[in-house]
């Protein structure tokens, strides 16, 4: 491998060998690799794995912001548990991801079907359909507030309109479940392109002849998409499914921007609850330990995801 | 003839269906990003007038809300220190991730699919899950409350997600231009410099066109990290600093969404094809 130091070396340049045998060193295979991957190692020892270390830490003790705690065993879970706005985040989160998620994997399954057949326009359209996604959330976020504006929401302005509801209409943001329902639709809006641009993939890949198949057994398109897209989009699916769970069970930006967890605590998700209590609360410890109930999801995603997907 | 006057037929009526149903989903997506632009170029007086049609302007345009934004508010600093994380944060992250998704893509030594695991791990963290206590790693390095804070934390999801992305480009270059050039007596280094780096130059686009979106975009380190309205991102400043108490400038609040959108809007549209195809390497080669 290392011709050159050696004919450096061989040449008669004796000072050069301290030189060549690091260089030497430094070529082969192991330290090279091992070399590339420090600095990434570094940073993920130091502030991804530290910090988590921490945060199990923190939420084992008494912890405020300013002054270091001391241990105090389980007594922050114990408070959580016992905590009726805790129990109530619970069923947000649960609520609020499962109703997205299945948005998301519906309309997204038949946004990218739309997608794949549209032959014209098609880069227009699927730039169009993407932008959500792209656009910093708590800034479209902004606007959404804006349309469900108490007084001024050109929702129900165009609702009222449209006869469908009585004037004035829904107060979105500030009446339980019609909070909820504003925090998911906006998740939907940020969270569909990602769904229809990943199946859009998926769709492309699946065999052409497969459908061609389908259609002389006589195959009517709902059995086509039944029997032949659906089973060669499982694997795509799946992916994004855990991908979109995990991400919208730790969301923030889209409820610290739209309701900030209200009203009365109805769209509070961890993450919000955990910024509220640790942060705007000083309460570390208990911030820390509400957090961590994003863990178990997390693990299950990985678990999932190492155990079934990568295999293949 | 008549099969095939049919199928034209179907062909044609399944592409009016297509397109038709195309429409809500198109209008769905742009509609608030609209809706953001006509408020912000609306008198206020139109604005909160319950009789006005809220989807036009009919009294006229008028550009006082960027003004006020411009002139009245710290927004350009905001946009600077956004502009100044973002670069800083990608570059630092484009290295580290280049240098990492090499060598795991295509080195073999003891422990390399366990590093590559390690990695997927991390990828898959939310940032929500750790925001509590880098908010004091960061009061103990000394960088808190500064845009430091931002450049040295972002990278904890940045080099994650670019080193995956990464792999999945180094593994399509064929290894025999690599062995040959080892064979011709260049380093490693110079391999990887020399060979690899400029046959992964679309994914080398991707990552950093990820990158600089993912910061610019950051909201939740952005406003936990950060107090002082000199040192805000774009996004945090028009999120928080824009409202006061009860009163709300939607006015200006949606001329500061517009205009710190512009960044990505401009990245974005200059290089959609390359956010579809890392949209799509990133999340289905995992």
């Amino acid at each position: 491998m290392a011709v050159g130091p050696r004919a450096i070396e061989a040449a008669g340049f004796p000072g050069l060998g301290r030189f060549a045998r690091v260089r030497e060193w430094w070529e082969q295979e192991h330290v090279f690799g091992y070399g590339l991957i420090l600095p990434a190692l570094l940073l993920i020892v130091c502030l991804v794995a530290y910090p988590f270390s921490m945060a199990i830490y923190f939420s084992l003790s008494d912890y405020w912001v300013g002054s270091p705690g001391t241990f105090i065993g389980l007594q922050n879970f114990r408070d959580i548990l016992g905590n009726e706005i805790f129990h109530q985040t619970v069923y947000n989160s649960f609520v609020f991801t499962s109703i997205a998620v299945v948005f998301k994997t519906v309309l997204g399954l038949w946004l990218a079907m739309l997608l794949f057949r549209t032959l014209r326009f098609k880069r227009l359209i699927r730039g169009a359909v993407l932008l959500p996604w792209v656009i910093p959330t708590a800034l479209s976020t902004l606007a959404w507030w804006w349309m469900f504006d108490s007084l001024y929401s050109v929702v129900n302005w165009t609702a009222i309109r449209l006869g469908i509801v009585a004037p004035p209409g829904p107060n979105w943001l500030g009446v339980t479940g019609y909070a909820m329902s504003a925090v998911i639709a906006v998740n939907v809006w940020r969270g569909l392109p990602f769904f229809a641009v990943i199946v859009l993939a998926g769709l492309v890949s699946i065999p052409r002849e497969y459908y061609e198949a389908a259609e002389v057994d006589g195959a009517s398109s709902w059995g086509r998409f039944r029997h032949v897209t659906l089973p060669l989009l499982k694997p795509v699916l799946a992916v994004v499914i855990l991908f979109s769970t995990i991400f919208t069970f730790a969301d923030f930006n889209i409820v610290q921007v739209l309701t900030r967890g209200g009203p009365v605590n109805t769209t509070h998700l961890f993450a919000t609850l955990a910024y509220q209590q640790g942060l705007v609360g000083g309460n570390l410890g208990q911030g820390a330990a509400i957090s961590l109930f994003l863990f178990p999801m997390l693990a299950a995603v990985v678990f999932i995801q190492l155990r079934y997907i990568r295999k293949d | 003839m008549q099969v095939g006057a049919r199928t034209r037929g179907a062909r044609i009526r399944s592409a009016i269906f297509g397109y038709a149903n195309i429409v809500p989903f198109v209008f769905f997506a742009l509609f608030p990003f609209y809706y953001m632009v006509i408020t912000s170029l609306k008198n206020d007086t139109e604005l909160y007038n319950l009789k006005a049609v809220p989807f036009l302007i009919q009294t006229g345009v008028i550009t006082d809300h960027y003004h006020y934004l411009f002139f009245k508010t710290d927004f350009w600093t905001w946009m600077k220190n956004s502009l100044i994380i973002s670069v800083t944060a990608t570059a630092i992250s484009l290295v580290i991730a280049i240098l990492a998704g090499y060598s795991l893509a295509r080195l073999r030594f003891a422990g390399v699919n366990s590093f590559g695991t390690a990695v997927f791990i991390t990828y898959l963290v939310p940032p929500t899950l750790l925001f509590l206590p880098l908010s004091q790693v960061v009061v103990w390095l000394g960088i808190s409350d500064t845009i430091w804070a931002l450049i040295v934390t972002y990278p904890t999801f940045l080099v994650p997600f670019s080193t995956w992305l990464l792999m999945g480009y180094f593994r399509t270059i064929p290894r025999e231009v690599e062995e040959c050039a080892l064979v011709d007596g260049a380093s490693r280094m110079q391999t990887l410099r020399k060979i690899v780096l400029p046959m992964a130059v679309p994914g080398i686009v991707c990552v950093t066109l990820f990158g600089f979106t993912l910061t610019w975009n950051e909201f939740t380190y952005a406003l936990t990290f950060v107090s002082q309205t000199a040192n805000k991102t774009a996004v945090v400043g028009v999120t928080a600093d824009l409202i006061r108490g009860d009163i709300y400038y939607w006015g200006s609040l949606m001329a500061g969404a517009v205009v710190a959108s512009v960044p990505i809007v401009v990245v974005y549209v200059l290089f959609l094809d390359y956010y579809v195809s890392g949209l799509t390497a990133g999340a289905v080669k995992g």
